[in-house]
């Protein structure tokens, strides 16, 4: 069964590698542009071309597949799925639910509002909140692409974890009164849920794929246009010294520079992706995408809506504390 | 008809009240849309993503944008 997998998956691989893609782009930089692949200026071109044409189609794929699963898991039906849960089952369930749930920021607020008035517990709800945002497509296309699905696994596995633990000790710590006070009187109307056919669940994911593509354009053209100027002036190496797995404070400056970062996490893959090949640690550009993705400015400003101060600080040592050590793990057994 | 475009103020709640105009103009329907960004009311719809439509009280569609001709329809 394993030799299988692997089999499918080296196919798999070889097509995701992007080898025939390379070679072509390397073709009409040295041949249509007649750029020299050795000097600065045909290493940048080349990367620029190769990426956005890479990334465009590993994105698309990988949306159109996550919406597909993702159209069977609106939040509505996983809150129903939620109050059938107490204690850590909860926890477990909201962490693993969090993965396929649709999220986007501005969804927050009503899914907090919506999850705590129909009597999920905190601590549930935080389970939910935390691995929603971890678990992006972004870092999954990166590590898929880079590193093979066992480390994207991994890479998974991990962010349920951290989900499950940080809403336990939530719950722990009883935070109910850290919770603004009017999301305790609002109350929630009932909805009846579409069901949609296969057709509309494909149409769906295909509206899901343009919307997305639509909306994060210009952060990838910018973030492949950052990484590409890395890739052909930044020195092979440079970065081993400072930021290689080797340094152990490159994962918090990593995670201190995500959180202000106002990027969509799309756009930091072909940075993080062009830092790894100058050197930087693989664990040390995850914590850095985790950061922007689930620790982002605006979505903490969303959250301060329905959350008190300290159970806001709470949740962001939490979280931060998660993704620190997500970063030192993969720098160590990716080593 | 009461027709009532839910969201905070996102760019797609915008775009949804634009698409919805468009649909009651190509049909030439009397009915009233209006804008709910009070978070209170949007929850009592039961919607937890938005934008939503809701056309006389019943949520049509949520967590998405639909074409003016989509719109169309479910009217």
């Amino acid at each position: 069964m394993l030799g299988f997998l692997n089999g499918i998956w080296s196919v798999f691989t070889s097509i995701l590698k992007f080898e025939w893609l390379y070679y072509l782009v390397e073709k009409l930089v040295e041949n249509v542009f007649g750029l020299s692949m050795e000097t600065n200026l045909g290493s940048s071109v080349h990367f620029f071309i190769y990426d956005v044409i890479k990334i465009l189609m590993l994105l698309s794929i990988m949306i159109f597949v996550i919406s597909y699963v993702r159209s069977y898991f609106p939040p509505e039906r996983t809150k129903k799925i939620l109050e059938k849960f107490s204690g850590i089952k909860g926890n477990i369930m909201a962490s693993l639910l969090g993965t396929v749930t649709p999220f986007c920021s501005c969804s927050s607020v009503p899914i907090f509002i919506g999850f705590v008035e129909s009597g999920i517990p905190l601590g549930v709800t935080f389970s939910f909140l935390i691995t929603s945002p971890l678990i992006n497509q972004g870092a999954i296309i990166v590590l898929l692409a880079a590193f093979g699905w066992k480390v994207a696994t991994i890479y998974i596995a991990m962010g349920v974890i951290i989900g499950i633990i940080g809403g336990i000790i939530i719950g722990k710590f009883n935070l109910e009164k850290e919770v603004e006070g009017y999301v305790y009187e609002m109350s929630m109307g009932e909805v009846e849920l579409e069901t949609m056919t296969k057709k509309e669940r494909v149409n769906f994911s295909l509206n899901e794929v343009k919307a997305i593509v639509k909306h994060v354009w210009i952060y990838l053209l910018i973030g492949i246009g950052l990484g590409a100027a890395i890739h052909g002036w930044a020195p092979a190496g440079i970065l081993t010294k400072y930021a290689g797995p080797d340094n152990p404070f490159a994962v918090l400056i990593g995670v201190a520079v995500g959180i202000p970062l106002y990027a969509d996490v799309i756009g930091t893959i072909p940075i993080a992706e062009a830092l790894i090949a100058k050197g930087m640690g693989i664990g040390t550009a995850l914590s850095f995408m985790m950061a922007v993705a689930a620790l982002s400015l605006p979505a903490m400003i969303l959250l301060r809506k329905v959350i008190k101060p300290k159970l806001l600080g709470i949740f962001v040592a939490i979280t931060s504390f998660g993704i620190i050590l997500v970063g030192y793990l993969f720098n160590f057994i990716l080593h | 008809m009461e027709i009532k475009v839910l969201g905070p103020g996102c760019k797609n709640c915008k775009v949804l009240e634009e698409n919805t105009k468009k649909a009651v103009q190509a049909l030439k329907l009397d009915a009233t849309i209006e804008k709910v960004t009070d978070m209170k009311e949007i929850i009592g719809y039961g919607v937890m993503r938005t934008p939503a439509l809701v056309v006389d009280g019943t949520v049509k569609v949520m967590g998405r944008v639909p074409s003016p001709e989509e719109i169309k329809e479910l009217l």
